[in-house]
């Protein structure tokens, strides 16, 4: 009972978070650098999948090909700021949020285009799990769950790394703190913001491929991946990336197991509506506690 | 030799000019104060000097070189620095990460800037892994001076550095701002409590509706009776 | 194309252009007067047409429904529950930041979509509800298809008459206030919350009777008819092409706009057979790019706001 209940509800759902934390980190750094929500986060995750797609139809294999997609993602978002919503940083943030929507909808008719409606799979045929017999039970592990676990903790600690050790990961803090005065100081404020677009991209090209990798890819995994990472954002507090990282994960464990039948054998909430459960923490907490469980921005 | 030199200016933010043709000028070496009333445009002049307000007509030189309407994320690379009246400290770094970002535009490492702004402030020495907005607002005060500082600038400007600070707090600051002046940068700051800066101020100017009214050395202006009736409360 | 077939497409497309007329005037109400984002427009024009839908069909099996209203109920009671609906809705997100209360709306959206797919006793699911009657079919082509158009753009009318009385009226003066600075309009007294919340329900009745407008017209609902994305994009699209703030822009924007996604399927119709069947993302990609180039170098539209002369000079 316990080993399935880890195997089949519990690791999955560490698996999701994971992923949700790798999007919704971007997320969080770009709105405390830009003070705007990246409507198009979910739609670079997208792109990142593809891209991986591409880099094993060339030979690679899902994993080699991370490093390709957080490049390419990373040139496309720099590109696409400097064409579309670096001249709008002085409008309201909210012409840049419609900007954004318009940028999602034009990445994913680019893919569409592409690529077609019906996505796959980067690799045939099923895995079998790893199997452990102990005591409680057989647990079920699947290797790709550990590899993908394993590089979102690695790219977590990379992070944490960046933004307490290094000059421009402080002057990122800095600025997502009090960006008047980070220009006063004289921190060059365009290139933070260049960098964080980067991160940002590179992160969401990971979490676009580790879901693809996990499941499958499709033109509108990123679009379906979009609210669940602004509620990871949200609950975590806005600007704060472990805050986000923490939502993530709660939100990606709390999505399969509100969906297991560990209550009397019914599950808590329908399947068919657990990517709401995202959508409705989101709801209730934009409404009762806007600035997330720790102090993020207002 | 003037570190600054304001010619005329005139400048607000957008609307009517708040700058009705003011000017300065700051000797090196010298703590200059600038007083006033309410609405005189102080803060304005302040910050019009640091190209956070737009100057429509009149020159600004620091040095020898004209930095008028220079983007304010400029000015560090020649040598000017500007604490804010409010909102002057990066709260959730810690102190000592928010004295390493007013280092961020020089070169090398901030170990030895950081350990003079220490001895300047010893207070922070001991808060320096605290984040910024825990402390106190004299010490909050004394990082954003500390964060100024740590640019070796030519010339610091200091927007109203005692408002809102207990008596002993406002003496430690008027104090501190001697020692760096002593220390041999120049001091350019507004100042509510005209009394306590004047006694500092080797010269200082009188400003009323964004011009000059009185300009004369500190003592001058702690003597003059005009002065002592509208800003001492004597 | 026959003289005749290319007016009845004119028809087609003039009442379609007209129906997304009726919610850009909802959306206009709700951003373009008061700044509320409501990124769930299509969240709204499903609750209008899946109303209608099930009020005004006969009995099924796959479905609720089988009251047999007459047309013109279903769309007012379609309108009706879109606003009761939003109202609280509104109650418990008004207060929120214009940014979050974008998240909200596409995320209540979101919901309503999962529910219309999920719970096929009430919408039929994925196969959604058919068999919608489309008013003035008796009388034949081209009168049904004229009448028809006559009826959106009589629609359109009443809401442009409401809707301009309301931007002229002490009440939109202060929805105007409250835009441009909620802190101080409150500080005048002005009870905000109330205010926007009007906003809102009143936006969410134009976009339910949008949406039941658009399922008479196909006869069809379903979970696929409206893509949610596509439609609360166009409708934003054609609010800032038209001019956001200004109700005249609003109806110009969406014609406009209509026709040009409508040009698109011309243009994309001359692409390689091979590449035909991809045909509709090169229409979504340009349509974007149309809102990326407007946002740039057009932001206050084809028709800017112009604060509106008092009341009593018009009347």
């Amino acid at each position: 009972m316990i080993a399935d209940f880890v195997s089949f509800y519990l690791m999955p759902g560490i698996v999701l978070g994971c992923i949700y934390a790798l999007g919704a980190v971007g997320l969080t750094m770009l709105f405390g650098i830009l003070r705007f929500a990246h409507f198009a986060h979910g739609d670079v995750m997208t792109v990142g999948a593809y891209v991986a797609f591409v880099g094993v139809g060339l030979g690679l294999s899902a994993y080699q090909s991370i490093p390709l997609a957080m490049l390419v993602c990373a040139v496309l978002v720099l590109a696409v700021d400097r064409a579309f919503y670096r001249p709008l940083r002085r409008a309201s943030p909210i012409v840049l949020l419609i900007s954004g929507f318009g940028v999602a909808l034009m990445l994913r008719a680019a893919i569409l285009f592409f690529f077609g409606p019906d996505g796959g799979v980067y690799e045939q045929g099923i895995r079998r799990p790893m199997v452990f017999p102990t005591e409680w039970g057989r647990f079920r592990i699947q290797e790709r769950h550990l590899w993908i676990i394993g590089g979102a903790v690695l790219i977590a600690l990379a992070l944490h790394l960046f933004l307490t050790r290094t000059r421009l990961g402080k002057a990122m803090r800095a600025m997502s703190d009090n960006p008047d005065l980070a220009r006063i100081t004289g921190i060059p404020t365009e290139r933070v913001i260049a960098i964080t677009w980067a991160i940002g991209a590179a992160t969401a090209a990971t979490a676009g491929v580790f879901l693809a990798i996990d499941t499958q890819f499709n033109p509108l995994m990123g679009m379906n991946m979009l609210l669940p990472i602004f509620a990871a954002m949200i609950l975590g507090g806005v600007g704060r990336p472990w805050g986000a990282v923490f939502g993530g994960v709660v939100l990606g464990i709390a999505e399969e197991l509100v969906a297991a039948p560990i209550w009397g054998g019914e599950p808590l909430i329908s399947p068919a509506y657990k990517v709401g459960l995202s959508f409705a923490v989101m709801v209730v907490l934009l409404i009762f506690r806007p600035t997330g469980l720790f102090k993020g921005q207002s | 030799m003037s570190v600054l030199e304001v010619t005329e200016i005139f400048g607000g933010y957008g609307g009517a000019d708040i700058l009705q043709g003011a000017s300065l000028r700051v000797a090196a070496g010298q703590v200059v104060v600038i007083i006033g009333p309410n609405g005189a445009g102080k803060s304005t002049l302040m910050k019009a000097v640091f190209g956070l307000v737009r100057v429509r007509q009149g020159a600004i030189r620091l040095g020898a070189t004209a930095i008028t309407n220079l983007a304010p994320d400029r000015m560090a690379q020649h040598g000017l620095a500007y604490v804010p009246q409010e909102r002057n400290v990066f709260v959730s770094l810690s102190v000592h990460e928010n004295l390493e970002m007013g280092f961020y535009s020089r070169r090398g490492s901030p170990r030895a800037a950081t350990e003079r702004i220490y001895s300047l402030f010893p207070d922070l020495a001991a808060k320096r892994k605290q984040p910024a907005g825990s402390l106190s607002g004299g010490q909050r005060q004394m990082v954003a001076m500390g964060r100024a500082l740590m640019l070796d600038p030519q010339l610091i400007l200091l927007d109203e550095p005692t408002a809102g600070l207990s008596p002993k707090y406002m003496d430690v600051i008027f104090e501190r701002v001697r020692a760096i002046n002593e220390s041999g940068t120049a001091v350019l700051m507004v100042e509510q409590n005209a009394r306590q800066a004047l006694k500092i101020a080797h010269h200082g100017y009188v400003l009323q509706t964004g011009r000059n009214r009185i300009d004369d050395t500190g003592a001058n202006l702690l003597a003059n009776p005009d002065v002592a009736q509208m800003f001492l409360g004597a | 194309m026959t003289l005749d077939s290319l007016a009845l497409y004119l028809v087609s497309l003039a009442t379609m252009g007209g129906i997304y007329a009726v919610l850009t005037l909802g959306l206009n109400i709700q951003w373009g007067m008061t700044g509320l984002m409501n990124a769930g427009v299509a969240g709204f024009v499903a609750i209008g047409a899946y109303t209608t839908a099930i009020l005004t069909t006969g009995p099924s099996a796959s479905h609720l429904g089988g009251l047999g209203w007459p047309v013109w109920a279903g769309i007012l009671a379609a309108g009706g529950v879109s606003a009761v609906l939003a109202l609280p809705i509104a109650l418990v997100s008004m207060r929120l930041r214009s940014d979050y209360l974008a998240m909200a709306t596409l995320g209540i959206a979101e919901i309503l979509r999962l529910v219309v797919r999920n719970e096929d006793w009430m919408t039929g699911g994925p196969r959604g509800i058919a068999g919608l009657p489309k008013p003035f079919e008796t009388l034949g082509t081209p009168v049904s298809q004229l009448a028809f158009l006559g009826l959106v753009l009589g629609m359109i009318a009443v809401l442009y008459w409401f809707a301009e009385r309301a931007h002229r009226s002490p009440w939109g003066r202060v929805q105007r206030a409250i835009r441009e600075n909620e802190v101080a309009a409150a500080a005048a007294g002005k009870n905000v919350e109330a205010f926007r919340l009007q906003s809102f329900v009143f936006g969410a009745f134009a976009m339910g009777l949008g949406g039941a407008l658009l399922a008479h017209n196909i006869k069809f609902i379903g979970p696929e008819a409206v893509e949610p994305l596509i439609a609360t994009f166009l409708v934003w699209v054609m609010l800032i092409a038209g001019g956001s703030g200004n109700n005249r822009g609003a109806i110009l924007g969406a014609f406009a706009i209509w026709t040009l996604w409508a040009a698109t399927e011309i243009m994309t119709a001359q692409l390689p057979p091979e590449l035909g069947g991809r045909a509709a993302y090169v229409r979504i990609f340009l349509i974007g790019l149309a809102l990326q180039l407007i946002l740039l170098f057009r932001p206050q539209g084809l028709i800017g706001e112009r604060p509106p002369k008092p009341l009593g000079q018009i009347d």
